[in-house]
Protein backbone atom coordinates (compact mmCIF):
# COMPACT_ATOMS: atom_id res chain seq x y z
CA UNK A 1 0.00 0.00 0.00
CA UNK A 2 1.37 3.14 -1.14
CA UNK A 3 0.30 6.65 -1.33
CA UNK A 4 2.30 10.04 -2.52
CA UNK A 5 1.10 12.95 -4.39
CA UNK A 6 2.60 16.61 -4.85
CA UNK A 7 0.83 19.57 -5.50
CA UNK A 8 2.40 22.96 -6.48
CA UNK A 9 -0.18 25.26 -8.05
CA UNK A 10 -1.01 27.49 -5.75
CA UNK A 11 -4.89 28.00 -7.15
CA UNK A 12 -5.30 24.17 -6.66
CA UNK A 13 -3.94 23.92 -3.29
CA UNK A 14 -6.80 27.11 -2.54
CA UNK A 15 -9.43 24.85 -3.91
CA UNK A 16 -8.20 22.04 -2.51
CA UNK A 17 -8.47 23.66 1.13
CA UNK A 18 -11.80 25.59 0.25
CA UNK A 19 -13.06 21.62 -0.53
CA UNK A 20 -11.66 20.25 2.65
CA UNK A 21 -12.71 23.02 4.74
CA UNK A 22 -16.51 22.56 3.40
CA UNK A 23 -16.25 18.86 3.93
CA UNK A 24 -14.71 19.71 8.42
CA UNK A 25 -17.80 22.25 8.48
CA UNK A 26 -20.16 19.09 7.34
CA UNK A 27 -18.68 16.07 9.60
CA UNK A 28 -16.62 15.12 12.71
CA UNK A 29 -15.09 12.42 10.59
CA UNK A 30 -15.25 10.74 6.88
CA UNK A 31 -13.71 8.28 4.80
CA UNK A 32 -11.18 9.48 2.20
CA UNK A 33 -10.96 7.09 -0.77
CA UNK A 34 -8.34 7.36 -2.87
CA UNK A 35 -8.70 5.49 -6.21
CA UNK A 36 -6.22 6.02 -9.53
CA UNK A 37 -7.95 8.80 -11.16
CA UNK A 38 -10.17 10.22 -8.06
CA UNK A 39 -10.35 11.30 -4.20
CA UNK A 40 -13.41 10.96 -2.50
CA UNK A 41 -14.61 12.16 0.57
CA UNK A 42 -17.31 9.85 1.87
CA UNK A 43 -19.91 9.35 4.88
CA UNK A 44 -22.16 6.46 4.74
CA UNK A 45 -25.68 7.24 6.66
CA UNK A 46 -24.73 5.51 9.82
CA UNK A 47 -26.90 6.12 13.02
CA UNK A 48 -24.16 8.16 14.68
CA UNK A 49 -23.93 10.57 12.00
CA UNK A 50 -28.02 10.96 12.38
CA UNK A 51 -28.26 8.85 9.07
CA UNK A 52 -26.99 11.81 7.00
CA UNK A 53 -24.70 10.53 4.09
CA UNK A 54 -22.40 12.29 2.05
CA UNK A 55 -20.38 11.66 -1.26
CA UNK A 56 -17.59 14.06 -2.60
CA UNK A 57 -16.10 13.57 -5.52
CA UNK A 58 -12.82 15.33 -6.76
CA UNK A 59 -10.75 14.35 -10.07
CA UNK A 60 -6.83 13.77 -8.90
CA UNK A 61 -5.31 15.54 -11.90
CA UNK A 62 -7.22 18.62 -11.31
CA UNK A 63 -5.36 18.85 -8.03
CA UNK A 64 -2.06 17.11 -8.27
CA UNK A 65 1.01 17.15 -10.24
CA UNK A 66 2.35 14.52 -8.81
CA UNK A 67 0.12 11.10 -8.31
CA UNK A 68 1.49 7.80 -7.40
CA UNK A 69 -0.91 4.97 -5.93
CA UNK A 70 -0.64 1.42 -5.17
CA UNK A 71 -3.84 0.15 -3.57
CA UNK A 72 -3.94 -2.70 -1.40
CA UNK A 73 -4.14 -5.38 -4.31
CA UNK A 74 -3.62 -4.93 -8.00
CA UNK A 75 -7.67 -6.19 -8.83
CA UNK A 76 -8.64 -4.05 -5.83
CA UNK A 77 -6.06 -0.55 -6.36
CA UNK A 78 -7.14 1.91 -3.80
CA UNK A 79 -7.04 2.88 -0.47
CA UNK A 80 -10.04 3.96 2.36
CA UNK A 81 -8.56 5.69 5.33
CA UNK A 82 -10.97 7.00 7.70
CA UNK A 83 -9.95 10.70 8.44
CA UNK A 84 -11.23 14.02 10.39
CA UNK A 85 -11.62 16.39 7.91
CA UNK A 86 -10.99 18.96 10.90
CA UNK A 87 -7.23 17.71 11.17
CA UNK A 88 -6.91 18.08 7.25
CA UNK A 89 -7.88 21.18 6.90
CA UNK A 90 -5.61 22.81 9.89
CA UNK A 91 -2.79 21.52 8.27
CA UNK A 92 -3.51 22.93 5.07
CA UNK A 93 -3.93 26.20 6.69
CA UNK A 94 -0.77 26.74 7.44
CA UNK A 95 0.36 25.33 4.37
CA UNK A 96 -1.57 28.25 2.39
CA UNK A 97 1.38 30.00 0.58
CA UNK A 98 2.92 26.87 -0.14
CA UNK A 99 5.04 26.49 -2.81
CA UNK A 100 4.54 22.73 -2.89
CA UNK A 101 2.56 20.51 -0.76
CA UNK A 102 2.99 16.75 -0.43
CA UNK A 103 0.44 14.32 0.64
CA UNK A 104 1.77 10.35 1.71
CA UNK A 105 0.72 7.75 3.58
CA UNK A 106 3.18 6.89 6.58
CA UNK A 107 3.94 4.94 9.11
CA UNK A 108 4.56 6.63 12.13
CA UNK A 109 3.24 5.35 15.44
CA UNK A 110 0.05 4.71 14.06
CA UNK A 111 -0.57 4.93 10.37
CA UNK A 112 -0.65 8.93 9.10
CA UNK A 113 -1.42 11.17 6.67
CA UNK A 114 1.92 13.29 6.34
CA UNK A 115 1.07 16.71 4.89
CA UNK A 116 4.74 18.26 4.19
CA UNK A 117 4.67 21.87 3.23
CA UNK A 118 7.76 23.92 1.64
CA UNK A 119 7.42 27.24 2.74
CA UNK A 120 8.05 30.34 0.78
CA UNK A 121 11.44 32.13 2.52
CA UNK A 122 13.80 34.95 2.02
CA UNK A 123 16.39 33.40 2.64
CA UNK A 124 18.27 30.13 0.94
CA UNK A 125 17.45 28.05 3.66
CA UNK A 126 13.98 26.17 3.11
CA UNK A 127 11.61 26.46 5.64
CA UNK A 128 9.31 23.40 6.10
CA UNK A 129 6.01 22.50 7.75
CA UNK A 130 5.28 18.79 8.11
CA UNK A 131 1.90 17.74 9.95
CA UNK A 132 1.08 14.20 10.65
CA UNK A 133 -2.46 13.52 11.10
CA UNK A 134 -3.24 10.06 11.99
CA UNK A 135 -6.12 8.12 9.91
CA UNK A 136 -7.11 4.75 10.52
CA UNK A 137 -6.96 2.58 7.37
CA UNK A 138 -10.58 0.61 6.67
CA UNK A 139 -9.84 -3.03 5.48
CA UNK A 140 -11.20 -4.43 2.62
CA UNK A 141 -13.74 -6.36 3.83
CA UNK A 142 -15.83 -2.86 5.55
CA UNK A 143 -15.22 -0.84 1.76
CA UNK A 144 -18.86 -2.07 0.31
CA UNK A 145 -19.70 0.53 2.45
CA UNK A 146 -17.77 3.52 1.02
CA UNK A 147 -19.71 2.96 -2.76
CA UNK A 148 -20.87 5.52 -4.69
CA UNK A 149 -25.06 6.54 -3.34
CA UNK A 150 -26.97 5.15 -6.20
CA UNK A 151 -29.41 8.08 -7.84
CA UNK A 152 -32.50 7.75 -5.32
CA UNK A 153 -35.68 6.70 -7.59
CA UNK A 154 -36.88 10.99 -6.63
CA UNK A 155 -40.43 12.31 -7.16
CA UNK A 156 -39.31 16.06 -7.65
CA UNK A 157 -35.98 17.44 -8.87
CA UNK A 158 -35.48 20.89 -9.08
CA UNK A 159 -32.74 23.89 -9.19
CA UNK A 160 -32.13 25.85 -5.85
CA UNK A 161 -32.31 29.26 -5.64
CA UNK A 162 -28.64 31.12 -4.32
CA UNK A 163 -27.65 29.03 -1.06
CA UNK A 164 -27.04 32.00 0.49
CA UNK A 165 -30.56 32.65 0.36
CA UNK A 166 -31.16 29.45 1.70
CA UNK A 167 -29.35 29.97 4.92
CA UNK A 168 -30.85 33.19 6.20
CA UNK A 169 -34.20 31.51 5.73
CA UNK A 170 -32.85 28.35 7.50
CA UNK A 171 -30.60 30.01 9.83
CA UNK A 172 -33.94 31.98 11.23
CA UNK A 173 -36.32 29.08 11.04
CA UNK A 174 -33.89 27.39 13.02
CA UNK A 175 -34.38 29.53 15.73
CA UNK A 176 -38.05 29.10 15.54
CA UNK A 177 -38.38 24.94 14.97
CA UNK A 178 -36.58 21.79 14.99
CA UNK A 179 -38.27 20.93 12.04
CA UNK A 180 -38.34 21.87 8.40
CA UNK A 181 -40.60 20.84 5.78
CA UNK A 182 -38.85 21.23 2.27
CA UNK A 183 -40.98 20.64 -1.10
CA UNK A 184 -41.14 21.16 -4.36
CA UNK A 185 -43.04 20.78 -7.78
CA UNK A 186 -42.16 19.82 -10.91
CA UNK A 187 -43.64 23.77 -11.89
CA UNK A 188 -40.10 25.23 -10.35
CA UNK A 189 -41.69 25.95 -7.06
CA UNK A 190 -40.18 25.16 -3.72
CA UNK A 191 -41.27 26.12 -0.31
CA UNK A 192 -39.37 25.67 3.10
CA UNK A 193 -41.84 25.44 5.98
CA UNK A 194 -41.96 25.55 9.32
CA UNK A 195 -44.59 25.42 12.22
CA UNK A 196 -45.23 25.31 16.06
CA UNK A 197 -47.56 26.05 18.19
CA UNK A 198 -45.98 29.86 17.78
CA UNK A 199 -45.95 30.37 14.36
CA UNK A 200 -46.05 28.97 11.14
CA UNK A 201 -43.47 30.11 8.81
CA UNK A 202 -43.66 29.69 4.67
CA UNK A 203 -40.87 30.77 2.40
CA UNK A 204 -42.15 30.35 -1.46
CA UNK A 205 -39.46 30.63 -3.90
CA UNK A 206 -40.91 30.26 -7.69
CA UNK A 207 -39.22 30.23 -11.25
CA UNK A 208 -36.44 27.81 -10.04
CA UNK A 209 -36.61 25.41 -13.24
CA UNK A 210 -36.45 21.45 -12.98
CA UNK A 211 -33.42 19.93 -14.06
CA UNK A 212 -33.77 17.74 -17.12
CA UNK A 213 -33.31 14.09 -16.11
CA UNK A 214 -34.82 12.53 -19.58
CA UNK A 215 -37.18 10.58 -16.57
CA UNK A 216 -40.40 9.46 -18.05
CA UNK A 217 -41.52 8.87 -14.74
CA UNK A 218 -41.36 12.73 -13.79
CA UNK A 219 -43.34 13.42 -17.29
CA UNK A 220 -46.75 11.82 -15.62
CA UNK A 221 -46.35 13.25 -12.66
CA UNK A 222 -48.90 16.74 -12.12
CA UNK A 223 -46.48 19.76 -12.17
CA UNK A 224 -48.33 20.97 -9.51
CA UNK A 225 -48.11 18.17 -7.09
CA UNK A 226 -45.62 18.88 -4.32
CA UNK A 227 -43.06 16.19 -3.05
CA UNK A 228 -41.74 16.95 0.62
CA UNK A 229 -39.71 15.76 3.26
CA UNK A 230 -39.79 16.86 6.57
CA UNK A 231 -35.86 17.13 7.83
CA UNK A 232 -33.99 18.00 10.63
CA UNK A 233 -32.90 21.65 10.36
CA UNK A 234 -29.82 21.74 12.08
CA UNK A 235 -28.51 19.11 9.55
CA UNK A 236 -29.71 21.02 6.54
CA UNK A 237 -28.18 23.84 8.38
CA UNK A 238 -25.03 22.56 8.23
CA UNK A 239 -25.04 21.68 5.11
CA UNK A 240 -25.53 25.22 3.99
CA UNK A 241 -22.88 26.54 6.80
CA UNK A 242 -20.48 24.28 4.94
CA UNK A 243 -20.26 25.91 1.67
CA UNK A 244 -17.96 28.50 0.96
CA UNK A 245 -18.57 29.33 -3.27
CA UNK A 246 -21.07 28.92 -5.04
CA UNK A 247 -21.24 26.36 -6.74
CA UNK A 248 -21.96 26.19 -10.66
CA UNK A 249 -25.34 24.17 -10.36
CA UNK A 250 -27.27 23.01 -7.07
CA UNK A 251 -30.17 20.92 -6.82
CA UNK A 252 -32.08 19.14 -4.89
CA UNK A 253 -33.86 16.05 -4.97
CA UNK A 254 -37.02 14.60 -3.00
CA UNK A 255 -37.92 11.23 -2.54
CA UNK A 256 -41.59 12.23 -1.16
CA UNK A 257 -41.45 11.77 2.96
CA UNK A 258 -38.03 9.58 2.64
CA UNK A 259 -35.27 12.00 1.92
CA UNK A 260 -33.51 14.83 0.81
CA UNK A 261 -30.76 14.52 -1.66
CA UNK A 262 -28.85 18.05 -2.61
CA UNK A 263 -26.26 18.13 -4.73
CA UNK A 264 -24.00 20.94 -5.37
CA UNK A 265 -21.58 21.14 -8.73
CA UNK A 266 -18.80 23.08 -9.01
CA UNK A 267 -16.18 22.39 -12.42
CA UNK A 268 -14.18 19.47 -10.98
CA UNK A 269 -16.20 18.79 -7.90
CA UNK A 270 -19.13 17.15 -6.90
CA UNK A 271 -20.83 17.38 -3.40
CA UNK A 272 -24.16 14.75 -3.04
CA UNK A 273 -25.23 15.18 0.56
CA UNK A 274 -28.63 13.11 1.54
CA UNK A 275 -30.89 13.94 4.79
CA UNK A 276 -33.42 11.40 5.61
CA UNK A 277 -36.55 12.55 6.44
CA UNK A 278 -38.49 12.17 9.64
CA UNK A 279 -42.09 11.27 10.46
CA UNK B 1 -45.58 45.91 -5.87
CA UNK B 2 -45.35 42.30 -5.84
CA UNK B 3 -46.65 41.95 -2.41
CA UNK B 4 -50.06 43.33 -3.16
CA UNK B 5 -51.18 40.13 -5.20
CA UNK B 6 -50.22 38.23 -2.48
CA UNK B 7 -53.28 38.60 -0.38
CA UNK B 8 -55.28 35.83 -1.15
CA UNK B 9 -58.98 37.30 -0.05
CA UNK B 10 -58.15 41.11 -0.30
CA UNK B 11 -58.10 43.16 2.61
CA UNK B 12 -61.82 44.03 3.74
CA UNK B 13 -61.34 41.33 6.24
CA UNK B 14 -58.80 42.82 7.91
CA UNK B 15 -58.81 45.30 11.03
CA UNK B 16 -55.60 46.23 10.59
CA UNK B 17 -53.09 46.73 7.38
CA UNK B 18 -49.70 48.26 7.15
CA UNK B 19 -46.81 48.21 4.90
CA UNK B 20 -43.52 49.19 4.67
CA UNK B 21 -41.04 48.72 1.44
CA UNK B 22 -38.22 48.56 3.84
CA UNK B 23 -38.93 46.27 7.25
CA UNK B 24 -35.53 47.58 8.54
CA UNK B 25 -37.50 50.62 9.92
CA UNK B 26 -39.69 48.37 11.75
CA UNK B 27 -37.19 45.65 12.85
CA UNK B 28 -34.39 47.86 14.12
CA UNK B 29 -36.93 49.78 16.60
CA UNK B 30 -38.32 46.14 17.70
CA UNK B 31 -34.58 45.25 18.37
CA UNK B 32 -34.46 48.55 20.85
CA UNK B 33 -37.44 47.03 23.34
CA UNK B 34 -36.64 43.14 22.68
CA UNK B 35 -35.27 41.95 26.19
CA UNK B 36 -38.75 40.28 27.26
CA UNK B 37 -40.26 37.71 24.83
CA UNK B 38 -43.81 39.04 25.33
CA UNK B 39 -45.04 42.37 23.54
CA UNK B 40 -48.08 44.37 23.74
CA UNK B 41 -48.98 46.02 20.04
CA UNK B 42 -51.21 48.33 20.16
CA UNK B 43 -52.79 50.47 16.95
CA UNK B 44 -54.66 53.57 16.73
CA UNK B 45 -55.20 55.71 13.59
CA UNK B 46 -51.90 57.59 15.10
CA UNK B 47 -49.75 54.32 14.16
CA UNK B 48 -48.19 51.35 16.61
CA UNK B 49 -47.40 51.16 19.92
CA UNK B 50 -45.53 48.28 20.97
CA UNK B 51 -44.71 47.88 24.86
CA UNK B 52 -42.40 45.40 26.72
CA UNK B 53 -42.36 45.51 30.44
CA UNK B 54 -40.24 43.64 32.93
CA UNK B 55 -40.41 43.00 36.78
CA UNK B 56 -43.45 45.52 37.26
CA UNK B 57 -40.92 47.81 37.63
CA UNK B 58 -39.41 49.09 33.64
CA UNK B 59 -41.22 49.52 30.72
CA UNK B 60 -40.11 50.10 27.15
CA UNK B 61 -42.40 51.41 24.62
CA UNK B 62 -42.07 51.77 20.27
CA UNK B 63 -43.72 54.46 18.81
CA UNK B 64 -43.94 53.76 14.92
CA UNK B 65 -45.88 57.03 13.77
CA UNK B 66 -48.57 55.81 11.05
CA UNK B 67 -46.97 58.07 8.18
CA UNK B 68 -44.09 55.63 8.90
CA UNK B 69 -46.03 53.24 6.95
CA UNK B 70 -46.48 53.42 3.30
CA UNK B 71 -49.82 52.03 4.44
CA UNK B 72 -51.53 52.07 7.75
CA UNK B 73 -55.12 51.37 7.63
CA UNK B 74 -56.73 50.59 11.07
CA UNK B 75 -60.57 49.92 10.80
CA UNK B 76 -61.52 50.23 15.04
CA UNK B 77 -60.28 52.79 16.93
CA UNK B 78 -57.62 50.79 18.81
CA UNK B 79 -56.87 47.12 17.65
CA UNK B 80 -54.66 45.36 20.64
CA UNK B 81 -53.09 41.78 20.79
CA UNK B 82 -49.93 40.24 22.34
CA UNK B 83 -47.01 38.74 20.50
CA UNK B 84 -44.00 37.04 21.35
CA UNK B 85 -41.40 39.23 20.18
CA UNK B 86 -38.20 37.21 19.44
CA UNK B 87 -40.82 35.12 17.11
CA UNK B 88 -41.99 38.26 15.49
CA UNK B 89 -38.22 39.52 15.07
CA UNK B 90 -36.97 36.62 13.46
CA UNK B 91 -39.55 36.30 11.17
CA UNK B 92 -39.22 39.51 10.38
CA UNK B 93 -35.63 39.45 9.36
CA UNK B 94 -36.30 35.72 7.60
CA UNK B 95 -34.01 37.30 4.92
CA UNK B 96 -31.37 37.62 7.04
CA UNK B 97 -31.61 41.80 7.70
CA UNK B 98 -29.56 43.08 5.14
CA UNK B 99 -27.73 45.99 4.90
CA UNK B 100 -26.78 46.33 1.73
CA UNK B 101 -28.10 49.26 0.32
CA UNK B 102 -30.57 48.68 -2.65
CA UNK B 103 -31.66 45.34 -0.95
CA UNK B 104 -34.44 45.77 1.39
CA UNK B 105 -37.19 43.59 2.42
CA UNK B 106 -40.79 44.76 1.75
CA UNK B 107 -43.53 43.94 4.63
CA UNK B 108 -47.09 43.69 4.75
CA UNK B 109 -48.77 42.75 8.30
CA UNK B 110 -52.01 42.11 8.66
CA UNK B 111 -54.19 41.44 11.59
CA UNK B 112 -57.89 39.45 11.66
CA UNK B 113 -59.05 41.17 14.66
CA UNK B 114 -59.19 39.36 18.37
CA UNK B 115 -57.92 35.19 17.87
CA UNK B 116 -56.54 35.58 14.95
CA UNK B 117 -52.88 35.04 14.18
CA UNK B 118 -50.76 38.37 13.22
CA UNK B 119 -49.93 37.67 9.15
CA UNK B 120 -47.28 38.95 7.54
CA UNK B 121 -46.08 39.32 4.33
CA UNK B 122 -42.56 39.46 3.57
CA UNK B 123 -40.24 39.98 0.01
CA UNK B 124 -36.95 40.10 -1.40
CA UNK B 125 -35.75 39.96 -4.83
CA UNK B 126 -38.93 38.09 -5.95
CA UNK B 127 -39.05 35.72 -3.16
CA UNK B 128 -42.05 35.76 -0.61
CA UNK B 129 -42.11 34.34 3.13
CA UNK B 130 -45.54 34.26 5.23
CA UNK B 131 -45.81 33.90 8.33
CA UNK B 132 -48.72 33.92 10.66
CA UNK B 133 -47.27 34.66 14.59
CA UNK B 134 -50.24 33.46 17.33
CA UNK B 135 -51.72 36.23 19.14
CA UNK B 136 -52.97 36.04 23.02
CA UNK B 137 -54.87 38.59 24.76
CA UNK B 138 -53.68 41.66 25.64
CA UNK B 139 -52.47 42.44 29.20
CA UNK B 140 -52.72 45.87 30.33
CA UNK B 141 -49.40 47.04 30.23
CA UNK B 142 -48.84 49.14 33.68
CA UNK B 143 -49.96 52.98 34.05
CA UNK B 144 -46.34 54.71 35.31
CA UNK B 145 -48.52 57.63 35.87
CA UNK B 146 -45.52 59.96 34.57
CA UNK B 147 -47.28 63.45 33.36
CA UNK B 148 -44.99 66.10 32.25
CA UNK B 149 -46.63 68.27 34.87
CA UNK B 150 -44.89 66.43 37.80
CA UNK B 151 -41.22 66.61 35.97
CA UNK B 152 -38.58 68.13 38.34
CA UNK B 153 -35.64 67.81 36.43
CA UNK B 154 -34.77 67.20 32.71
CA UNK B 155 -31.87 67.25 30.28
CA UNK B 156 -31.72 66.58 26.61
CA UNK B 157 -28.20 65.46 25.42
CA UNK B 158 -26.84 63.64 22.36
CA UNK B 159 -27.20 60.16 22.38
CA UNK B 160 -23.33 60.02 21.42
CA UNK B 161 -22.44 61.42 24.77
CA UNK B 162 -24.53 58.70 27.10
CA UNK B 163 -23.24 56.41 24.68
CA UNK B 164 -19.99 56.88 25.23
CA UNK B 165 -20.67 57.01 29.45
CA UNK B 166 -22.90 54.07 29.38
CA UNK B 167 -19.96 51.86 27.56
CA UNK B 168 -17.88 52.57 29.76
CA UNK B 169 -20.16 52.16 32.84
CA UNK B 170 -18.72 49.93 36.02
CA UNK B 171 -20.99 46.88 35.30
CA UNK B 172 -19.96 45.48 38.36
CA UNK B 173 -22.12 48.18 39.89
CA UNK B 174 -25.90 46.67 41.13
CA UNK B 175 -27.22 50.37 40.75
CA UNK B 176 -26.63 53.36 38.84
CA UNK B 177 -27.60 56.49 40.85
CA UNK B 178 -28.17 59.66 38.68
CA UNK B 179 -27.94 63.11 40.43
CA UNK B 180 -29.43 66.14 38.58
CA UNK B 181 -29.06 69.85 39.70
CA UNK B 182 -29.60 73.29 38.91
CA UNK B 183 -26.25 73.85 40.64
CA UNK B 184 -22.63 71.64 40.86
CA UNK B 185 -22.83 68.84 39.64
CA UNK B 186 -25.79 69.55 37.43
CA UNK B 187 -25.91 65.78 35.77
CA UNK B 188 -24.25 62.92 37.27
CA UNK B 189 -23.91 59.73 36.66
CA UNK B 190 -22.47 57.49 39.24
CA UNK B 191 -21.69 53.87 39.69
CA UNK B 192 -20.31 51.92 43.48
CA UNK B 193 -18.84 49.01 41.99
CA UNK B 194 -16.16 46.20 43.40
CA UNK B 195 -13.11 48.67 42.18
CA UNK B 196 -14.43 51.62 43.48
CA UNK B 197 -16.96 54.18 43.09
CA UNK B 198 -17.33 56.07 39.36
CA UNK B 199 -18.93 59.40 38.79
CA UNK B 200 -19.23 60.99 35.11
CA UNK B 201 -20.11 64.39 35.25
CA UNK B 202 -21.89 66.47 32.24
CA UNK B 203 -21.61 70.16 32.89
CA UNK B 204 -24.86 72.21 31.58
CA UNK B 205 -22.81 74.38 29.10
CA UNK B 206 -21.73 71.42 27.39
CA UNK B 207 -22.16 70.92 23.27
CA UNK B 208 -23.63 67.88 24.18
CA UNK B 209 -26.56 68.88 26.38
CA UNK B 210 -29.57 70.60 24.24
CA UNK B 211 -31.40 71.31 27.09
CA UNK B 212 -31.17 71.57 30.60
CA UNK B 213 -34.15 71.88 33.07
CA UNK B 214 -33.73 70.99 36.47
CA UNK B 215 -35.65 73.20 39.17
CA UNK B 216 -34.56 70.90 42.13
CA UNK B 217 -31.29 68.99 43.34
CA UNK B 218 -32.64 65.48 42.85
CA UNK B 219 -30.60 61.80 43.39
CA UNK B 220 -31.91 58.37 42.63
CA UNK B 221 -31.11 55.01 42.16
CA UNK B 222 -31.58 52.61 39.72
CA UNK B 223 -30.96 49.05 39.39
CA UNK B 224 -27.81 48.56 36.31
CA UNK B 225 -29.79 45.53 35.33
CA UNK B 226 -32.88 47.20 35.05
CA UNK B 227 -31.22 50.08 32.48
CA UNK B 228 -29.24 47.65 30.94
CA UNK B 229 -32.04 46.68 28.06
CA UNK B 230 -32.12 50.74 27.39
CA UNK B 231 -28.51 50.78 25.94
CA UNK B 232 -29.90 48.87 22.78
CA UNK B 233 -32.38 51.98 22.03
CA UNK B 234 -29.84 54.33 22.91
CA UNK B 235 -26.77 52.92 20.27
CA UNK B 236 -29.89 53.60 17.93
CA UNK B 237 -30.57 56.57 18.80
CA UNK B 238 -29.49 60.00 17.96
CA UNK B 239 -30.56 62.47 20.95
CA UNK B 240 -31.99 61.33 24.55
CA UNK B 241 -34.38 62.69 26.72
CA UNK B 242 -33.75 62.14 30.31
CA UNK B 243 -36.62 62.88 33.10
CA UNK B 244 -37.01 62.53 36.69
CA UNK B 245 -40.36 63.32 38.37
CA UNK B 246 -41.05 64.11 42.23
CA UNK B 247 -41.37 60.20 43.21
CA UNK B 248 -38.32 59.75 41.06
CA UNK B 249 -39.28 57.80 38.73
CA UNK B 250 -37.39 57.90 35.28
CA UNK B 251 -38.47 58.42 31.92
CA UNK B 252 -35.61 57.68 29.00
CA UNK B 253 -37.07 58.95 25.52
CA UNK B 254 -34.83 58.14 22.45
CA UNK B 255 -35.05 59.94 19.12
CA UNK B 256 -34.27 57.62 16.85
CA UNK B 257 -34.04 57.96 13.02
CA UNK B 258 -34.44 55.18 10.81
CA UNK B 259 -32.85 54.86 7.18
CA UNK B 260 -35.29 57.33 5.50
CA UNK B 261 -34.27 59.93 7.98
CA UNK B 262 -37.85 59.85 9.72
CA UNK B 263 -37.91 59.79 13.55
CA UNK B 264 -39.53 57.22 16.05
CA UNK B 265 -39.27 57.31 19.63
CA UNK B 266 -38.42 54.43 22.23
CA UNK B 267 -39.46 55.15 25.53
CA UNK B 268 -38.18 53.44 28.45
CA UNK B 269 -39.80 53.91 32.66
CA UNK B 270 -38.09 52.80 35.34
CA UNK B 271 -39.01 52.74 39.23
CA UNK B 272 -36.16 54.04 41.49
CA UNK B 273 -34.38 51.30 43.61
CA UNK B 274 -35.20 53.12 46.63
CA UNK B 275 -35.26 56.30 48.66
CA UNK B 276 -32.26 58.11 49.39
CA UNK B 277 -31.65 60.67 51.99
CA UNK B 278 -31.83 64.19 50.58
CA UNK B 279 -29.10 66.44 51.59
Amino acid sequence: MKFRAKMIDVGCLNHFTRVVNTIAKLTKSCVLRLTADNLYFVLSGKVASGGVSMWCELLQVNFFDEYQLEGVSAEANEICLEVSPENLSRALKTAQNAKSVKVKLTKKHCPCLTLAAELPSLSSISRAVTHDIPVDVIPRRLWHDFKEPSMPDFDVSIYLPPLKTIKNVVDRMKNLSHYLVMEANLNGEMNLKIETDLVSVTTHFKDLGNPPWGDDASQSRDPEEMAYARVDIRKLQQFLIGQQVNPSKAMCNIVHKKILHLILLHEDVSLQYFIPAVA
Amino acid sequence: MPLSTQSQAGDEQYVLVASLDNVRNLSNILKAITFREHAIFNATKNGLKVTVEDSKCLQANAFIQADIFQEFTIKEDSVGFQVNLTVLLDCLTIFGGSTVPGVSTALKMCYNGYGYPLTLFLEEGGVVTVCKINTQEPEEPLDFDFCSTNVTNKVILQSDSLKEAFSELDMTSEILQITMSPSQPYFRLSTFGNSGNAHYDYPKDSDMMELFQCTKTQTNRYKMSLLKPSTKALALSCKVSVRTDSRGFLSLQYLVRNDEGQICFVEYYCCPDEEVEEE
